[in-house]
């Protein structure tokens, strides 16, 4: 499984939201590849993604994709990371 | 996994800016102050906030302002700037903005490691809250665990 986080830069947020959804992923004992990407790449870096994790800003410009496209509202509640993550994978 | 180095020159307390321009410039001075930037790197973490939106604040009362690496960056660097008066970002869910940090990563730097020991920091805690009400620059350098 795949996981995309996005952000404007590639760095920063979506290094934030990677390191985060990789430490809720070993808790929830589940196994996936996060990448953390620009929104510049998302085409490529989501394209076999099941999942991109993003904030609402960058919403509209992910666009059409196969993936679900999960919005974070906290970046550092891990909380609410495990329950969407769940919800999404579960 | 280390923090980046935030030196006493890179933080600024009670900050008076009008809008989110201006804490945003405030923290791009505090990343020049300290040498991790040159001061066109405040207005590339401007110009990305007027790219994207507001989606670098990214918890409730904190903005973690941060451009790409570039010509602008020459170390990797933190900032802290706390506002005296919290400012509107025009995030659907984490405004008003207390705290601003500011971010310079180098190309070849640990970008990963570097945000990580943020992640540490903030993660599930109530480290916004401290910073937002530190007395010091010592104390802020204390609850971000900073070393260097």
């Amino acid at each position: 499984m795949k996981i995309v986080t996005i952000c404007g830069a590639g760095i920063g947020s979506s290094g934030i939201l990677k390191v985060n959804a990789e430490r809720v992923l070993k808790r929830l004992d589940l196994e996936a590849d996060v990448v953390a990407a620009d929104i510049g790449s998302v085409k490529t870096a989501a394209a076999d993604a099941q999942v991109i994790l993003t904030s609402p800003e960058f919403v509209d410009a992910i666009g059409q994709t196969y993936a679900d496209v999960i919005v974070i509202e906290n970046y550092f509640d891990t909380d609410e990371l495990t329950r969407k993550l769940e919800a999404a994978l579960g | 996994m280390p923090l980046p180095p935030l030196p006493e020159s890179a933080v600024v307390l009670d900050a008076t800016a009008a809008d989110w321009r201006a804490a945003v410039t405030l923290v791009g001075e505090a990343l020049a102050a300290s040498g991790a930037a040159t001061p066109a790197y405040g207005g590339e973490m401007v110009r990305m906030i007027e790219e994207h939106g507001p989606y670098v604040v990214i918890a409730p009362g904190l903005a973690l302002a941060h451009a790409r690496p570039g010509p602008e960056v020459r170390a990797d660097g933190l900032a802290v700037v706390t506002l005296a008066t919290p400012i509107e970002f025009g995030h659907p869910y984490n405004d008003p903005v207390r705290v601003v940090l500011g971010l310079a990563i180098t190309r070849g730097g640990d970008h990963l490691g570097a945000v990580a020991a943020v992640a540490n920091v903030f993660n599930d805690s109530d480290a916004v809250e401290q910073l937002a009400t530190a007395a010091t620059v010592q104390d802020v350098r204390r609850i971000m665990g900073a070393d260097r």
